[in-house]
């Protein structure tokens, strides 16, 4: 459990951290609260050469409004976000889904870039993000560039990152006042991974459910949009037998891999089961 | 003590003696992070030791090359079977009669297995230079099905054994096979069960789990060539035993070998034996006149020392329709992974298993069980339990209620058909062990009282006619559980580890101020030795507890013990420290009587001193006999206040309790909350309640974990899947329920102060409970036995199984 040596690196600024990851690279990682990288490390299953830390980027710690949007510095730790009383009053969901996150020692270093960007399908984040529509910032040497939550992730920590890029902010649309959203999230243990999870964002306008989005948390390779489910309720008056077709539906997607969390029958009804609880509970029925 | 007076009460009060919530005086250090451990531990020209594990379950060993490792800066040597071959130290004895490999020669017999051992200045050097180590393998075929083990086309595991023919227990049977084990009637328990009214059979498995205590092994040899002395700290439960068995090993003189147990964090059976890393640790000290620090992380823990249970028990009573049971019938199938390191009593390959037939008056049956060899980690220790108690308690637990189900009878009413009654006692039970005394049926009904067990089982009726309905996707399972422990080995007549008896000891001396020191043979890994020996003593000696210390774990200072594990301190060295403060009270009477002028039968005891009868003024305390004993021992008597005890104990003791839970299983989920659980336990004399309350709180938490969610798995090539704590379940405090907890007292007759011992007792009374409440959640839908542990997805199956989920 003692990674490799490694050099450590602690740029001042974004643009000093891109010029190192791009000096150094193959060999460097960036590291931001570093629960994903540093287990990894010990179990010599990762050895960069170079560590480079994020932690003196501060000025990545922020949440704000822009307009219709709510922008959050990649840097921003999981206990800022649940701190965050803008949040909780135009997003609750993601005050939900991060206090569903591991436990309170790990939030306070754990960053909200770190959870989206490293590409584990067992974050809870990225599922969170493609439900919500989300857009990340991404800078590199040649500038910045916006990319879509729902095509960022192509593989099990494989993202639409070049190397020398770093997620520096994530732009979500914010839904309307009255927005219905659930997180539900199915463990063994507090701070372990989901056994499956399910994002779900509904609007509810004169009795019909008139947009739906639903996303599922590490039952792939990658955080899995659930577009066929969400198609199911859009135009329909919501009941609890509807959620449940939405549920299986979303179960029919989920690919699983079969492991101490339950083999892959399991796994997937679990994803629809979350699915449909999440509906339930957002829709007050 | 109801009968004192406000003095007397005053006096006793400031003891702190037995009976007193005293609070924990190593808790003091502990709490605020001053203990010390093994790791903590420094010395001048310290190195690390750290191993190269072999990446396969079974493998040849084509060839190793250290020669890059050797040439990293900072190391200073790498050990291989061929440097210890010479020095016959490749291979150790377990304490089970078998050999276990200490550095793999030509085979690997498990995933993680040690093979080389590198030695570096710093631990990261040694992290390092364990990659540079070059292994070729050529793989094997696996055995990791245990009932795949003895087939006969089964892949010759143990080729060093391999013309062995006779085990320790008699004919192996298969190369693959370690002892068959039988006890009881054969003929008479077959003719029970060929003419019985009622049978029932169920392959009842109790999976591979790991004691996994917070520290993990550690040791740090010290080998002083001048003097030709090892000093040996390690976390050691029984640091006498790996004092001798080091002498036998290496040959250096007992007396030149210095073993030292330091605080422990938790042993739970783990660290009862003696690893690879013990022995190379050691023998790197010698070959560098250096000490030499070994420490194993998590994964070394889980994965290559001592795991527990992996009983798999084929398990049968035979009954009347009316429900008495007229016997039993037990097969177990023993996977002891790839050497027999079981730690048990040398005449016992499985443990205390016999005492399977529990608390109940089952008039003959029979027990036979195979040992056998898988690509596994060795082990097989007795986790939280005294040798393989919660395998049987679990083993008869659970048949009870499956035996209950098929009579249409409640569980608790079967088990108060059946248990031995008060009378009874002393009880011979069919399979050998003389139980000393219980009150069962008080206990029991206590325990039904307490949780209003009737209403329970009317809710349950309800809400299951409410399932029926569709009206909920929930479950409730009452789990009913009664245990009988076996604890305190033992009896130098039938209890012996490499053929020293099983006794324990206590030395006690008295300073002229009246404090005192006690040294021990056994060992606290957190179980609080330090305030409960002390209580007994204020309570034999009329000294308060906070003026004794007591000492441990240092085999110069401390008398020989056996060590702890099993519950034997407060049985065996609990019972030691009690005689040897009566031969110290015996000569403090003949003092007082001196210094009173009286005749010694004229005095009585009264709290914390003699007084002399009728003549209540007339009275010398403890702290001025010692004094005495002195500067003014009488005529013809040894000055000083001293005693030695080694207490060989006349029979175990029999702890037992009732257990009850109330789970709700969420079947779409299959996510159990555990609504209540109550547990009641009898360890006869309670010497600090509080403590125990605290090791039944500790035992439950384990069994919690054990019964729903923990398993060191294997994948089918012998991958072990489950060998961190992101995969290994170990419960927190979230996941934790809340624990009530009662009691009853029933003295051990044989004890010198009755008690009976109670750290293991929650484990081995929690799991067969956590089981019974699933199991029993199932029930009423025809389900007889869902095999551990009881965690989601299993659980969900079960429910799969049964067609719940339309």
């Amino acid at each position: 459990m003692i990674p490799g040596a490694f050099d450590y690196h602690r740029p001042k600024s974004v643009a000093e951290a891109i010029a190192l990851l791009n000096d150094l690279g193959d060999d460097a990682r960036p590291i931001a609260g570093g629960h994903s990288l540093i287990p990894m490390m010990k179990m010599r299953l990762a050895s960069p050469s170079h560590l480079v830390d994020l932690r003196g980027l501060a000025d990545l710690a922020f949440i704000r409004a822009e307009g219709g949007e709510v922008v959050i510095g990649a840097m921003t730790t999981q206990h800022q976000v649940i701190a965050s009383a803008d949040l909780a009053a135009r997003l609750p969901l993601l005050r939900e889904t991060a206090l569903q996150i591991a436990d309170p020692q790990i939030r306070y270093l754990g960053t909200i870039g770190g959870n989206v960007a490293n590409g584990d399908p067992g974050n809870d984040m990225p599922a969170v993000m493609m439900c919500l529509d989300a857009q990340y910032e991404v800078q590199g040497q040649g500038g910045s560039r916006r990319v879509a939550a729902r095509e960022f992730y192509q593989g099990a920590y494989f993202t639409a990152l070049e190397p020398g890029e770093l997620v520096t902010a994530i732009r979500i649309p914010v839904p309307p006042a009255g927005h219905k959203a659930a997180y539900e999230k199915l463990k063994r243990k507090i701070g372990d991974y989901a056994i499956a999870a399910a994002a779900v964002l509904l609007e509810v306008s004169g009795g019909k459910i008139t947009r739906a989005s639903i996303a599922l948390t590490n039952v792939g390779e990658t955080p899995l949009l659930a577009d066929a489910a969400s198609d199911l309720l859009v135009g329909q008056a919501p009941d609890k037998a509807l959620c449940k077709k939405a549920g299986q539906a979303a179960a029919a997607i989920a690919a699983p891999a079969s492991d101490a969390r339950g083999p892959v029958a399991y796994r997937r009804q679990m994803a629809g089961i979350m699915t449909e609880r999440a509906l339930i509970r957002a829709l007050g029925l | 003590m109801n009968d004192m007076t406000p003095n007397q009460k005053e006096r006793a009060d400031k003891l702190e003696g037995m009976g007193c919530k005293r609070k924990r005086v190593e808790d003091v250090r502990f709490v605020q992070g001053k203990g010390n451990y093994v790791d903590d531990l420094k010395l001048p020209g310290m190195v690390f030791g750290d191993f190269v594990r072999s990446p396969y379950a079974h493998a040849r060993i084509k060839k190793i090359d250290v020669s890059k490792a050797l040439a990293l800066p900072g190391v200073k040597a790498v050990l291989t079977a061929a440097e210890l071959k010479p020095l016959k130290l490749h291979y150790m004895p377990t304490l089970a009669g078998d050999v276990q490999a200490v550095l793999a020669e030509e085979k690997v017999l498990f995933q993680n297995q040690e093979v080389a051992f590198v030695v570096a200045e710093d631990r990261y050097i040694a992290a390092d230079a364990i990659e540079l180590v070059e292994v070729e393998y050529e793989e094997l075929p696996v055995v990791i099905d245990p009932f795949k083990a003895m087939a006969p086309d089964a892949p010759l595991l143990r080729e060093d054994i391999k013309d062995k023919t006779d085990g320790a227990h008699g004919k192996r049977k298969h190369h693959n096979h370690i002892f068959t084990w039988e006890v009881g009637d054969k003929s008479a328990t077959d003719a029970v069960f060929a003419k019985a009214e009622v049978t029932v059979k169920e392959m009842i498995s109790y999976q591979r789990v790991h004691p996994c205590p917070l520290e993990t092994c550690a040791a740090v040899a010290s080998m002083d060539k001048i003097k030709g002395e090892l000093t040996l700290w390690g976390t050691f439960q029984a640091p006498h035993v790996i004092r001798t068995v080091g002498s036998l090993l290496s040959g250096i003189p007992e007396h030149k070998i210095h073993v030292i147990a330091p605080d422990i964090g938790g042993g739970f059976g783990n660290k009862v034996g003696a690893y690879p890393g013990y022995i190379c640790a050691i023998v790197a000290s010698i070959v560098l006149g250096q000490p030499v620090k070994w420490v194993e992380d998590r994964i070394e823990n889980l994965s290559a020392t001592a795991f527990a249970r992996d009983y798999h028990m084929t398990t049968e009573l035979a009954a009347t329709k009316d429900g008495r049971i007229t016997g039993m019938r037990v097969h177990v199938l023993a996977d002891h992974g790839a050497f027999d390191a079981c730690a048990d009593p040398s005449k016992y390959p499985a443990g205390f298993f016999n005492i399977v037939t529990g608390s109940y008056d089952i008039p003959v049956a029979h027990l036979s069980v195979d040992g056998i060899y898988t690509n596994k980690a060795p082990g097989g220790v007795a986790y939280r339990c005294s040798f393989r108690v919660t395998e049987a308690s679990y083993c008869i637990e659970r048949i009870m209620d499956v035996l209950a189900q098929k009579l249409g009878m409640d569980p608790a009413e079967l088990r108060l058909k059946n248990f031995v009654r008060p009378e009874q006692f002393p009880y011979q039970s069919a399979l050998g062990w003389e139980y000393d005394s219980g009150d069962y049926h008080t206990a029991m009904q206590k325990a039904l009282k307490a949780v209003g067990y009737d209403q329970l089982r009317a809710e349950q009726k309800a809400k299951r006619e409410a399932f029926k309905r569709g009206e909920t996707r929930e479950l409730m399972g009452i789990g009913v559980a009664f245990f009988t422990e076996i604890v305190g080995a033992g009896p130098s007549k039938n209890c012996d580890i490499l053929g020293i008896a099983m006794f324990d000891s206590a030395e006690i001396r008295i300073h002229p101020t009246g404090s005192i020191i006690a040294r021990m043979g056994t060992k606290s890994q957190g179980q609080g030795h330090e305030t409960t020996y002390a209580q007994i003593l204020a309570t034999e000696l009329g000294i308060p507890a906070a003026d004794i210390m007591i000492e441990e774990g240092n085999t110069d200072t401390a008398p020989y013990g056996l060590g702890t594990y099993g519950s034997r301190s407060t049985p065996v060295a609990g019972g030691a420290i009690a005689m040897a403060a009566r031969k110290i009270r015996a000569k403090a009477q003949m003092i007082a009587a001196h210094l009173l002028e009286v005749s010694e039968y004229d005095l009585e005891w009264d709290i914390d001193g003699f007084r002399v009868k009728g003549a209540p003024d007339k009275f010398k305390s403890m702290k001025e006999i010692a004094w005495a004993s002195y500067n003014s021992p009488p005529a013809g008597l040894e000055p000083g206040l001293e005693a030695v005890n080694y207490y060989d104990p006349p029979n175990m003791t029999y702890p037992f309790g009732a257990y009850i839970c109330v789970a709700d299983v969420d079947v779409d989920t299959g996510s159990t909350k555990i609504r209540r659980f109550y547990a009641l336990d009898d360890c006869g004399t309670r010497i600090n309640p509080m403590i125990i309350e605290g090791q039944v709180h500790g035992g439950l938490t384990e069994a919690f974990g054990i019964a729903m969610g923990q398993e060191i798995r294997y994948d089918e090539t012998g991958n072990v899947v489950t060998a961190s704590l992101m995969d290994y379940f170990l419960p927190t405090a979230v996941e934790t329920p809340k624990w009530e907890t009662d009691f009853t007292v029933t003295p051990s007759p044989h004890h010198p102060i009755g008690a009976k011992g109670v750290g293991e007792s929650p484990n081995v009374g929690g799991v067969p409970c956590f089981s019974n409440a699933i199991n029993d959640a199932f029930s009423f839908l025809g389900s007889t036995h869902i095999q551990m542990p009881h965690d989601n997805w299993r659980t969900w199956m079960a429910a799969e199984k049964l067609g719940l989920h339309g």
